[in-house]
């Protein structure tokens, strides 16, 4: 077979050495009415050529984003990635290892790490950040379990404009535990937190409010009023953000969180369908140790010269198992190399550009279509990369029809109970020439 | 610029001003951004992200990469990891913009590819695994766990027997185990193993009761031996009226052999990363289907992909469990799994198992006149030394040995891993090793042997010609170093 160097030769020498004669006496030990009679249902196997022919013919039958334009969102992004990110984390000491269990031929993924670490604690103005989670959604769930057990209450407070999905996700980590969800309406006409239903809950109880920023409709939301609130009554402050609006927006830091997650994929990472994208995890000093996942720290080797390692692992189920803080094993590394790439290569200056290219982009959208077709904004707070649009239009069709000219249009909320609505993202991959072009199709389909 | 004081952070090569990347000029109408989004919503004080050029990125990220061992470097015997050859043609295929430049909530006509390709794969699991139906959503083998432990919940609740609170574990189980058990809201009984290194059926008898909610074991396990009782094991959990789960971190040691659902799992979960090659990427991303039993496939996370006339469409399962991650999983990894399995075909896949079987087999039997073997028998695709005689002879420890091997080129067995073996070894070489570089680390670790015997100081400073020394773990945890900060 293609990847098995071991030659006939090879197999009688090795067998032989051993003092037997076939494989058959390696599976001894398997009762015969055990084994899989008549070998596996499968497709026969592919030359490397057929492979490709194959996988193409596949591929092909996806209607791709390079070649059509996009302004959806609600969680993943067309942004731009820098060629760089790829060249480099295709290399093979980076891809073909796995985590950096001895640190003395690891220190370049550990290293890496550290960076990413710093990355992230700099973006959302925390004191450390973990090596990366699942997605965002996990990230969330395990910020509420965290806040639980760091706080020693069971309710968790979600805002109902939080993605669908991470609602969902959130709901089966927690109900698991026996911890209990209270959800907080957003304002009808602003769309942002209703900061007045914060005054109905039971302050003793509340392990943590949970704020996203900018929220599920793309708004930005008010956060001192919550921070104060949930602090008061002796709870945490989550925040989910989105981390390319933090090169614009007020970091979580600045507003007093204490448990911070969130979606990576932005970060370099392309859309690949949904996945795998990263969850990234940063917290305050007093809470480190509490922290899921793995965590890189600075160290010195036996001559003294600076060094990183695996560290604060009593936290972690190779160690603690049923007492560790997460059963997280396997993490979304080679993302956060990802990320940690983007993010150098970007810098403090470009990252700061692609934040407010998202902003004038998206804003230039929303002016062009209220000058120029019937659909209004169904909120009236701030957006920053992503706003509702509504209309008397079925927005499944809408997109049928945008998909025959090139475009994909934003997403129909229709799957999310909103079924005159449909979510817009511009990013700053898109063009005015594109945003005009858009306008233009949608003024004709009103 | 690498050997004597290390890469400097890229924070530390910053200069103010420079850049990596420029983006288009920006072509709309601008307006002041106190008239979008009011000041005291913006960011006041800066994160401080480096200054560089793209060079400078470049050379630090290949700077960085050389100081890392991979599979593609040299041996990686990393037992229970499964690190063998990734293949670069799934990687080509894994980077074609019909794979990579598609939106998660595209119309699903959009999208036929995807879901015929996540359909085939998630069939091709069912009938590897002898089970019913799957679900590509766990993001990684302790998610797939997790997941399974949802939905043996979700069963038990559904009839009526929610006061099943108890999840059986061995002693030999990856940690990952109790800790997902935790996560579920289980109580963790821990099973101990008997003198041939399976689990004591005896012991098991006595644990089970009306609160098991059921067992979780990995067969081969990690001590890479197949448990013969697995009949009777099953027949026990099920008469107590708790499910088996089955841990696939193993699964690389019977594809095509054995079918785990044919041996009484109802739940298997399958390490993609491991058993189909995807790559390990420093840590992940992983990717950890699991596969269930008819009875359990209402239960499964949503949404899943079906089949109906000729169309591939997103459902959900009657009583699913919800969501598990956002979207459908790593999609991109489970293309590489799909070319991986399209690669090899049905008698492809059993070869690798028998391969990997032989490879294991050949350096345990070589070795264990170098190392204790605590169970001497046919292993499956990897087994487990102790270094207990080198530690009471010598004063040398397992730690001294697996640093050691690092200055011969290799990586590391995993070490002190299953707990139930005294100073472990676990070492686990892959059917795509050749006899060559097998014979290579017997060869190392033979030497390695003499060392303990003869210098023993070399091996307690060791490693001596990696790119830094014996690192102090200790400090790093007693006084946390966990980012730069400018000064």
């Amino acid at each position: 077979m293609r990847y098995i160097p071991m030659t006939d030769q090879d197999r009688e020498a090795m067998l032989a050495s051993m003092g037997l004669s076939s494989t058959e006496e390696l599976f001894a030990d398997i009762p015969e009415h055990l084994r899989t009679a008549g070998g596996l249902d499968l497709p026969p196997a592919l030359s490397e050529a057929e492979l490709i022919r194959h996988m193409k013919a596949l591929a092909s039958k996806n209607t791709n984003l390079e070649d059509t334009i996009s302004f959806m969102g609600g969680g993943a992004y067309d942004h731009l990635i820098p060629a760089i990110v790829k060249h480099l984390i295709s290399r093979g000491e980076f891809l073909t290892a796995y985590t950096p269990y001895q640190a003395e031929i690891s220190q370049g993924v550990l290293q890496s790490i550290f960076e990413y670490q710093t990355l992230i604690a700099e973006l959302t103005g925390m004191e450390a950040a973990n090596a990366s989670m699942y997605d965002g959604a996990t990230a969330l769930a395990e910020a509420a379990l965290m806040a639980c057990n760091a706080t020693r209450r069971n309710v968790v407070v979600l805002p109902d404009n939080l993605h669908p999905e991470w609602q969902e996700v959130c709901e089966l980590y927690l109900k698991n535990q026996d911890v209990e969800i209270k959800y907080l309406p957003y304002l009808e006409g602003a769309g942002t937190i209703d900061h007045e239903a914060l005054q109905s809950l039971d302050e003793k109880s509340i392990a943590c409010v949970v704020v996203q920023q900018p929220n599920f409709f793309g708004l930005v939301e008010d956060v001192d009023p919550i921070s104060e609130f949930v602090h008061s009554a002796g709870g945490l402050l989550v925040m989910a953000v989105d981390p390319i609006s933090l090169g614009l927006l007020k970091s979580p830091g600045e507003y007093g969180a204490d448990i911070v997650v969130g979606d990576g994929q932005s970060l370099g990472n392309t859309m690949s369908f949904g996945g795998p994208s990263l969850g990234f995890f940063a917290t305050t000093g007093k809470l480190v140790r509490r922290m899921p996942g793995r965590i890189v720290g600075e160290t010195v080797d036996a001559d003294g010269r600076r060094g990183f390692v695996l560290t604060l692992q009593t936290r972690e189920q190779h160690i603690r198992r049923e007492k560790a803080t997460s059963n997280i094993c396997s993490n979304q590394a080679l993302n956060a190399l990802a990320a940690a790439i983007y993010l150098s290569v970007l810098g403090k200056e470009g990252f700061k550009e692609v934040a407010y290219h998202c902003l004038q982009k998206t804003a230039y959208l929303r002016r062009r279509l209220s000058e120029a077709t019937p659909f209004k904004e169904k909120f009236t707070a701030p957006a920053f990369r992503e706003f509702v649009v509504t209309g008397p239009v079925d927005w499944e069709a809408v997109n049928e029809a945008l998909l025959k000219d090139g475009f994909l249009g934003g997403l129909p909320l229709k799957r999310f109970g909103m079924a005159d609505a449909a979510l817009f993202a511009v990013t700053e991959a898109r063009t005015k020439d594109e945003i005009d072009r858009l306008v233009e199709l949608l003024g004709g389909m009103s | 610029m690498t050997s004597k004081t290390g890469v400097p952070l890229l924070f530390e090569i910053s200069s103010p001003g420079r850049r990596g990347y420029r983006l288009p000029e920006l072509d709309v109408p601008e307006v002041p951004v106190d008239e979008l989004i009011p000041t005291e919503y913006l960011r006041q004080q800066e994160a401080e992200l480096p200054e560089v050029s793209e060079l400078e990125v470049v050379r630090h990220f290949t700077q960085l990469s050389r100081l890392n061992h991979g599979v593609d470097v040299d041996f990686y015997p990393l037992g229970s990891c499964t690190m063998k050859y990734n293949p670069r043609v799934n990687e080509d295929m894994a980077s074609l913009p019909g794979f990579t430049a598609i939106h998660p909530y595209q119309p699903e006509e959009t999208v036929q590819g995807a879901l015929e390709l996540m359909y085939n794969l998630g069939t091709y699991l069912a009938e590897l695994s002898g089970l019913h139906s799957a679900t590509l959503q766990p993001a990684a083998g302790a998610h797939g766990e997790l997941t399974g432990l949802w939905i043996i919940k979700a069963y038990h609740e559904a009839n009526g027997e929610g006061h099943r609170n108890e999840i059986i574990v061995p002693d030999s189980a990856h940690g990952t185990n109790p800790a997902s058990a935790m996560m579920a809201n289980y109580k963790v009984v821990e099973v101990p193993s008997d003198e041939r290194g399976g689990v004591d059926v005896a012991a098991l008898r006595k644990l089970v009761g009306p609160k098991t909610a059921g067992l979780m074991l990995t067969n081969p396990n990690t001590l890479g031996l197949f448990d013969e009782n697995i009949c009777a094991i099953a027949e026990i959990v099920h008469e107590a009226g708790g499910l088996l789960y089955y841990d696939g971190a193993n699964a690389n040691a019977l594809m095509g052999i054995v079918k785990p659902g044919h041996t009484g799992f109802d739940v298997v979960h399958y390490n993609l990363h491991k058993t189909f090659s995807t790559p390990h990427g420093g840590g992940g991303p992983g990717s950890g289907p699991i596969v269930v039993s008819e009875q359990l496939a209402p239960f499964l996370p949503w949404p899943v992909v079906a089949k109906e006339d000729g169309r591939y469409v997103l459902k959900r399962p009657e009583k699913s469990i919800g969501r598990v991650k956002s979207f459908y999983g790593h999609f991109s990894v489970l293309v590489r799994a799909y070319a991986y399995i399209r690669s090899h075909g049905a008698e492809g896949l059993r070869q690798v198992s028998e391969a990997a079987v032989v490879n294991a087999n050949y350096l345990m039997h070589h070795l264990k006149s170098l190392y204790h073997l605590p169970y001497d028998r046919h292993c499956k695709h990897e087994f487990v030394l102790s270094g207990k005689l080198q530690k009471e002879q010598h004063g040398v420890r397992t730690l001294d040995i697996a640093k050691r091997l690092l200055d011969y080129g290799v990586h590391a067995p995993t070490i002190y891993f299953p707990l139930n073996v005294d100073e472990a070894l676990m070492i686990e070489p892959t059917e795509t090793e050749t006899k060559e570089t097998l014979d290579a680390f017997i060869a190392a670790m033979r030497r390695i042997a003499e060392e303990a015997e003869n210098d023993p100081e070399s091996l307690k400073s060791a490693p001596h010609y990696t790119p830094v020394r014996r690192l102090d773990e200790a400090r790093a945890a007693r006084q946390p170093i966990l980012r730069w900060k400018k000064e």
